[in-house]
């Protein structure tokens, strides 16, 4: 990788993966300039950025896996203590990769998507937004600063929800459920900026290092004993938080947002939005508060709601009519088992969060990207749509049916993996009734799994006369990229398994 | 006297060459993996496409036949494919069990191609190119349980296994087929995730292992005190009722659900492959894995005695009552795999012992009752006892192998059933478990009440007058089945009957476990 | 006593909660966003009123601004307040993309009141 990039560059790799996106999204709006194919162009022009930025995220966490540092870059060359710094290591580099994969993908994905979804005259505001929302989502996962962090979420948040509002020209309840998504975001992030102006008070910097370091030198004076701003900051965090994340029971705004947006936007959102809500909560949880804070009682908590929320999402999955709602609802569910995972606080439980989030991601956005082709070719999402495709769009529908099998956890998928290191995790702290729960988890998203496998493959369709035929390649080769990588992890993880166990020793050395 | 197919390769093996470099397991995986992809890609032919299984299958058959020269009594240095987690690799080895059911199944697999080729054809049945691809993935992830070197791989296996028949037992695509799918993949799939899993990883978490070991892998936190001798028994019986392959009851109505499926279906897969996958780690984990001296050490698991014991009689009742044959030949099969647990749970190396010659015996008989129910299926349409009166007189060599097969069930001579009812019972003379022969004498009688009557009525009672007033009595002028269904049934009868004169090949196996096991 | 010393904050958190308070209560999509911007004008202000010195025998600090007496003497911490300056445009935006939508709502449903939309949703489905 040191190859390919000039060494001017790579100092500057932090910052140019969300400054990339950022000017790319304000340079996209002028593609509105051009009369004929300037939504090609913009799409264009979105591919490259979005490729360069995987190129600087393999790069980065490559770099880090080899030296065993952090990388780290000051804006203005200020110490961390004044200035905004960036910081890439173990955990977020593998965090940004994710979200860079599937940036990419999803916006090959996009071209043929939009074009049929979104109103000819606004491609190029659909690639400015999109191009925003992803330099949003990586800067919260490189950035080291709290406030920073919710000044990226923010970006990343307005521009998903205009992302969704979008899906409005065709049906007109995304409207709604980008307004109720916003609502609620914005009383999430709000909660978060409360619970950042609690630790600021009580520690005086910004910086996430300086703050656990200024906390751990309080806590060893005394000071820390019975402080109820500490527990009221961890408190407003974790609301906010779980809002964001869409933990059991504050996922409410999820369904609606994910069914209802343009196909693109649901295959990038639900692989990567929640995901960065989550990597936002390890650092919090651990990074800043590990070893000072006792939270044990609050991740106790966080481990019952998600418990509940395995379960209770799961079986609404079984009863949705759509086949982009029992997507989002399972969605509720796999976020469940990753904060399940680290609200274990072990090094297995740990180790399987992060894991998951790469594994759920990949099999979730290829699993969105094959229905958005059903959506595409077939004209809807809704059950009745997908009424014996297997024989029309077999290569889509086979997409569909292996990421599935990824979703229930059938062995050498990458969905039994992040689902073993779960249960060892529950197991290696003696609870063996949240092992049982992750495995009926399992059961259950095998009911609504088949449930739809054999509406696809056994079903006869409504109307046999309607013509529907394959998706794309522009569709078909990201999909099966996203799935074929979740098999390929599934059959080894090595790779995976490696650098998500080194993102939990990371997280856990400072003590949960 | 017909030397038996496995008697017949073992020959011919011993003739062939030697295999100038190690022959590994992993081919024996491959062969019908690659065979799967070229019946596939022969569709559009269905003469090449039958040639294509026939010869992957003769294949396979030499494949296995060589891996048993290099059998010893202890598991083989295991081979690793790939690393899927760190530490926990698909590996594969070669030990007598694994041999004798990778030995059924090749063995088996050959005859019931030519069986299928008939059926298929006879009763001109849709999608056959689906059916031998999968057919052909089933039998690739057969070998691999047979070949597992460790839990993990066995688990992987056992899943493929049972995705990989599931569109054998929908096949054909009723709205009564897709329901038993259901049945069939909601309880195999719900046992090993929620059971059989759990418990894995709760021996991975205690014992830090999940190679198979001879002896099993518990000894060293059980002495430790690690590991409450309680828990041990709930991790034994979580791998026990995990395993639902194995349908023991109440995990057992996936067996009479799968029975919608085609005939070779019900025959290789739901009588013998996919059975004896569940039986055969049955006994795999309790020697390699529970260590049954450790069960006997520590007084778990002798509850197992009782279950089997029940599920045998419970399911034999049942059968009695079973008017459609293919169901009253599933309850049959429940009972007999309850046959082979009861041996492992007897805890004794010479009752194990009994139990892997019994996966033999009872391949060839039940294969060959399912062959003669199919065959009746394709010649007469019938599927039900009831209508079977004086069916002999027109199908002598089906209702004579039939016949041959219910003799291997009741367990008389001259048949293989014998010589694993026999030693079946010298294993519970060495237990002194007279609940178990209690349950093998009734069981016996009861096997006899719903096997000998089907026999009577095919031989002895007369058909039923020609029903003139529908006028198409078509089905009553019925011969033979097509010659490939004869051929293989006739074939698998006579293997039946030479497992009891040449017992030697699968005793000899089950022996070489027996003696390997501590003591 | 002590708690009543601490009135800016009670004054902060009010307003939060009235904010909060409106969002969940009120049907109309429009009230809903401007309770939302309450909720987020009260975290504002306890930023701001975070940032204010006052030593414990009651001097109080200065503006920050470059005088003598912020030189030699206490001075109220400019950064809570700085960093209000970019929350309040992340609020506006918020808002600004908020209206947006109700308007559009009210272009398709022609009511912006969430009763009625649930209502016409269900006639849909």
């Amino acid at each position: 990788m040191e190859l390919v990039l000039p060494e001017a560059i790579h100092a500057h790799l932090p910052v140019l993966v969300v400054l990339l996106p950022l000017f790319g999204g304000l340079l996209a709006l002028f593609t509105g300039l051009i009369q004929r194919g300037g939504g090609f162009v913009a799409w264009l022009w979105s591919a490259i950025i979005t490729g360069l930025i995987l190129v600087c995220a393999a790069s980065m966490l490559f770099e880090v896996h080899t030296t065993g540092e952090a990388m780290v870059y000051r804006l203005g060359s200020w110490p961390e203590q004044y200035g905004i710094g960036y910081s890439v290591d173990a955990l977020n580099g593998y965090v940004i990769l994710v979200v860079a994969i599937i940036g990419f993908l999803s916006t090959i994905y996009a071209k043929d998507s939009v074009m049929a979804e979104i109103a000819r005259d606004r491609h190029h505001l659909f690639y400015s937004v999109w191009l925003l929302a992803i330099a949003g989502l990586i800067g919260i996962t490189v950035t080291a600063d709290t406030f920073n962090i919710y000044v990226l979420l923010e970006i990343s948040s307005l521009t998903v929800y205009t992302l969704v509002a979008l899906g409005g020209d065709r049906d007109r309840r995304a409207l709604v459920a980008s307004l109720k998504y916003l609502i609620l975001g914005s009383i999430g992030a709000t909660f978060i900026l409360l619970g950042i102006g609690y630790l600021l008070m009580l520690t005086g910097t910004l910086n996430m290092n300086d703050m656990h370091e200024q906390l751990v030198r309080m806590h060893q004076s005394g000071e820390l004993a019975n402080n109820r701003t500490v527990f009221v900051s961890f408190a407003l965090l974790m609301v906010g938080l779980s809002l964001k994340m869409a933990l059991f029971p504050l996922h409410l705004w999820l369904p609606n947002a994910y069914t209802y947006a343009p196909s693109a936007v649901t295959a990038l959102v639900a692989a990567t939005a929640t995901k960065v809500g989550v990597y936002m909560t390890f650092r919090f949880v651990f990074t800043i508060y590990g070893g000072v804070y006792d939270s044990s009682a609050d991740l106790y908590f966080l481990g019952l709601c998600a418990c509940a929320g395995v379960v209770i999402s799961s079986m609404a999955a079984i009863r949705q009519m759509n086949v982009k709602k029992v997507l989002a609802y399972s969605s509720v569910g796999q976020i469940a088992y990753i904060v399940l995972g680290f609200s274990l606080a072990n090094e297995s439980g740990v180790t399987a969060s992060v894991i998951h989030i790469f594994n759920h991601a990949l099999i979730k956005g290829g699993m969105f990207m094959a229905v958005g082709a059903v959506a595409l070719r077939a004209g809807g999402t809704k059950i009745e749509d997908f009424k014996g495709i297997g024989r029309k769009m077999p290569l889509t529908m086979a997409a569909f049916t292996v990421g599935g099998c990824g979703l229930i956890g059938v062995p050498l998928t990458a969905g039994f993996i992040s689902k073993w290191y779960l249960v060892v995790g529950a197991m290696d702290e003696g609870y063996w009734g949240i092992a049982f729960i992750v495995l009926l988890g399992g059961v259950l998203a095998l009911v609504y799994i088949w449930r739809l496998v054999e509406i696809i493959w056994f079903g006869k369709p409504d109307d046999p006369t309607k013509q529907v035929r394959e998706a794309p390649l522009s569709m078909l080769i990201p999909m099966w990229i996203l799935i074929g990588a979740s098999v390929a992890f599934g059959v080894d993880a090595g790779w995976t398994a490696d650098s998500a166990h080194a993102a939990a020793e990371l997280l856990l050395e400072g003590g949960p | 006297m017909t030397a038996t197919p496995s008697m017949f390769v073992a020959t011919v093996a011993a003739g062939l060459p030697t295999w100038e470099f190690a022959l590994s397991p992993i081919l024996a995986i491959a062969v019908p993996l690659i065979g799967a992809f070229l019946i596939a890609a022969a569709g559009r032919w269905p003469n090449l496409r039958e040639g294509v299984t026939l010869v992957t299958a003769a294949a396979l058959l030499w494949v296995v036949a060589n891996l048993n020269n290099f059998l010893e009594a202890t598991p083989s240095e295991a081979e690793a494919l790939v690393e899927v987690i760190p530490g926990m690799p698909l590996a594969f080895h070669l030990e007598p069990l694994g041999m004798i059911y990778a030995m059924i199944a090749s063995s088996l697999w050959i005859l019931n191609s030519i069986y299928s080729i008939g059926y298929m054809r006879g009763n001109k049945e849709k999608h056959q190119t689906r059916f031998y691809v999968c057919f052909a993935l089933s039998i690739a992830s057969v070998m691999g349980i047979a070949f597992s070197a460790n839990m993990f791989t066995l688990f992987v296996f056992y899943e493929a296994l049972s995705l990989a028949t599931f569109p054998l037992v929908t096949h054909k695509g009723t709205p009564e087929a897709i329901k038993s799918g259901r049945t069939y993949l909601g309880i195999l799939m719900g046992t090993s995730v929620c059971l059989m899993l759990p418990a894995m990883i709760a021996t991975y978490v205690y014992t830090g292992t999940l190679d198979f070991t001879q002896g099993g892998v518990f000894a060293q936190p059980l002495a430790d005190g690690v590991l409450t001798p309680a828990l041990f028994g709930l991790i034994f019986a979580m791998y026990i009722y995990g395993v639902g392959k194995a349908a023991l009851m109440p995990a057992h109505r996936w067996l009479p659900a799968a029975m919608v499926a085609p005939t070779p279906v019900s025959a290789l897969l739901h009588a013998v492959a996919v059975v004896k996958a569940g039986v055969f780690s049955v006994c795999k984990i309790s020697v390699y894995i529970i260590g049954v001296d450790q069960l006997r050490l520590y007084d778990q698991g002798g509850w197992l005695l009782y279950a089997a014991g029940l599920s045998i009689v419970i399911a034999s009742f049942i059968a009695l009552f079973q008017d459609n044959l293919k169901r009253r030949l599933a309850y049959s099969t429940i009972s007999q795999l309850s046959y082979i647990t009861l041996g492992a749970a007897l805890l004794w190396p010479i009752s194990v012992r009994a139990a892997a010659i019994h996966i033999a015996a009872h391949a060839f008989g039940k294969i060959t009752l399912f062959f003669a129910a199919g065959s009746i299926y394709t010649a007469a349409h019938k599927t039900k006892v009831s209508e079977l009166d004086g069916i002999g007189r027109k199908m002598p060599w089906t209702m004579g192998a039939f016949a041959v097969g219910t003799l291997s069930m009741i367990g008389l001579p001259p048949t293989g059933g014998f010589i694993s009812k026999w030693y079946l019972m010298q294993g519970a003379w060495t237990a002194e478990s007279g609940f178990t022969i209690a349950v093998l004498c009734t069981s016996t009688l009861l096997n006899a009440a719903y096997f000998l009557p089907i026999v009577y009525r095919a031989f002895f009672r007369k058909p039923p007058e020609p029903d003139l007033e529908h006028g198409h009595d078509d089905h009553h002028d019925h011969g033979e089945a097509p010659w490939p269904i004869v051929l293989a049934l006739t074939c698998t009868a006579a293997a039946t009957v030479a497992l009891f004169f040449y017992p030697d090949l699968f005793v000899g196996y089950a022996s070489m476990l027996a003696e390997a096991m501590p003591q | 006593m002590e708690s009543l010393g601490h009135f800016n904050y009670w004054l902060a958190i009010v307003i939060i909660m009235i904010g909060f308070y409106g969002v969940i209560a009120r049907r109309n999509l429009l009230k809903q966003v401007i309770a939302l911007g309450l909720f987020q004008t009260g975290v504002f202000l306890f930023y701001v009123t975070m940032g204010v010195y006052r030593s414990p025998d009651g001097t109080r600090g200065v503006a920050p601004i470059w005088t003598d007496a912020a030189k030699t003497g206490p001075f109220d911490n400019p950064l809570p307040h700085v960093l209000m300056l970019t929350a309040i445009v992340v609020s506006v935006s918020t808002l600004a993309v908020a209206v947006a939508i109700i308007v559009n709502i009210q272009r398709k449903y022609g009511t912006i009141e969430e009763d009625e939309i649930l209502e016409a949703d269900k006639r849909d489905s």
